[in-house]
């Protein structure tokens, strides 16, 4: 039940990209048959995304990944605009991806604002509005957090970017396949997914570019992607991403399902005494919960879970690399040893009642076992 | 995930030994910081300079549990002279071995088993 961290690459994915590494192998840009064959493929590809998003065919970008689309993103309107002024205003509950290029810019001279969030996760966009300057360049809050599942009013924030003029990115690599999406209505001007999170392969990302948005490119080379993204082109990657995101369109309704799941796994988990959820209770992912079991860490919940065949993720400094917790459940107010107490479970399409049955049939036996172990056990 | 850890660690962790608290112990050694994620308090009973008895309670992640258990089993039985010669090198080789980024932070085992026989020596007066 770890869904949000990646997926299994859907079959019908799998042979839609197939004819592109052996057949269909050719290079767009060359000019000869098998060329054009690979370049028509690219522009139906591009066709099938921007619907998935309700953009224009022309506003869509393949880049190498989510993470590369929201560099593009933030880099490039950035340095495009860096005469104009220095300012950019993000959230403290970014993707790394955002935060870690936002924290570089930082670097380079540029003024960054980590805007709060509630305890439930939630950026208020009456703090947007406070913390603009006449030298703000870029707006870039997230859609849906990675880790919390909590959806940001990005339509409000959208509003006070387009009455001020300033471009807006929101990283939409978590809400793709799980809501739907229309760039008009969420008002943004750049908008990040990734093939990955909804069945496709992986190596594959978007930017979307509202049409008068301009941006300096980040891969200078032979001019692809409008000049914007230089690189020969993931032409299987991209054809995979193109039918994953026309999947995802059609198994949209399907959500609601998985939301129903979602609900009835908030429910069972949460009879575990000592046991919170970590978000907002309704305005959060269709597939993500989130808790905290205080007094036990969560790499041991995790190891646990994994020695009976679930797969799941926490926001414990013990689990990564840089041996610090979340620092998404740090900004929602959590002290550090409840951050280390956080299970995330992520739901996906494979994923049944019984599942949900077997996680909380399992769970109470696992935190029972490892409170009995913890000296913090009251 | 448990890529990094030996068949030896994930055995511990699964099963560990002398899980729990010595209600009248001779000694408690505790260490970590649970801002870290990791804190783990060790007990000891001593008879004729004898480690007779060695429990613990931790609170960490995998390498932190199996180390726990594992320096239980390592020092069981032990004189107090030889149990402080216990290192955390040795801890981690008895598990056959640790990620390297666990080292630091989890591997606290023989500090807890010095802290405790510490305890043990200033509350009997022999130190």
């Amino acid at each position: 039940m770890d869904h949000s961290a990646t997926c299994a690459v859907d079959p019908a994915v799998v042979e839609a990209m197939l004819p592109y590494f052996s057949e269909k192998f050719g290079n767009p840009s060359s000019l000869y048959a098998i060329g054009r064959q690979a370049r028509r493929a690219i522009e139906d590809s591009r066709q099938k995304v921007a619907d998935l998003l309700g953009a224009r065919k022309e506003e869509i970008i393949f880049t190498g990944s989510g993470t590369e689309s929201d560099n593009l993103a933030i880099k490039g309107i950035a340095y495009k605009n860096r005469k104009k002024g220095d300012h950019i205003i993000t959230s403290s509950i970014e993707h790394h991806a955002v935060l870690h290029t936002c924290k570089f810019l930082g670097t380079q001279g540029f003024n960054i604002t980590y805007l709060p969030v509630n305890k439930e996760g939630i950026v208020n966009p009456a703090d947007v509005e406070r913390a603009l300057t006449p030298k703000t360049i870029l707006i870039s809050v997230m859609h849906a957090n990675n880790e919390i599942g909590t959806i940001q009013p990005i339509e409000e924030i959208g509003k006070i970017a387009k009455e001020k003029g300033i471009p807006f990115h929101t990283d939409a690599v978590q809400t793709a396949g799980k809501l739907a999406l229309n760039v008009d209505s969420l008002g943004v001007d750049l908008l990040s997914i990734s093939a990955h999170k909804i069945y496709g392969p992986k190596g594959v990302g978007t930017l979307y570019i509202r049409k008068g948005t301009f941006l300096e490119p980040q891969l200078h080379g032979g001019g692809h992607e409008r000049n914007i993204r230089s690189s020969t082109e993931n032409v299987p990657g991209i054809v995979g991403f193109a039918r994953a995101a026309e999947l995802a369109r059609e198994r949209l309704p399907h959500e609601q399902e998985i939301a129903g799941l979602r609900d009835s796994l908030i429910k069972g988990v949460l009879e575990i005494k000592d046991s919170y959820l970590n978000g907002h209770p309704t305005k959060r992912l269709p597939n993500n919960a989130n808790f905290r079991f205080s007094f036990i860490e969560g790499e041991s919940l995790l190891l646990n879970l994994d020695m009976k065949g679930i797969a799941a993720s926490t926001g414990s400094a013990c689990s990564s690399t840089s041996l610090e917790p979340s620092h998404v459940l740090l900004a929602i107010g959590l002290k550090p040893e409840d951050a280390h107490g956080s299970l995330r479970l992520t739901l996906g399409l494979e994923n049944t009642q019984e599942d949900v049955d077997q996680v909380v049939s399992i769970l109470p036996d696992i935190v029972n076992k490892l409170r009995m172990m913890s000296p913090l056990t009251r | 995930m448990t890529e990094g850890y030996s068949e030896k660690v994930m055995e511990h962790f699964a099963s560990p030994r002398n899980v729990g608290e010595i209600k009248d112990a001779d000694g408690i050694g505790k260490v970590g910081n649970p801002v870290c994620g990791d804190l783990m308090w060790i007990y000891i009973k001593v008879k004729d300079n004898r480690l007779e008895d060695v429990k613990f309670k931790t609170f960490g992640c995998g390498a932190a549990i199996a180390t726990s258990s594992m320096i239980t089993e390592m020092a069981k039985g032990k004189t107090i002279e030889e149990a402080l010669k216990i290192t955390r090198n040795d801890v981690a080789e008895a598990l056959d071995g640790l990620p390297p980024i666990k080292m630091h932070c989890s591997n606290l085992a023989a500090d807890g088993l010095h802290a405790a026989i510490k305890d043990y020596l200033e509350k009997s007066g022999k130190k």
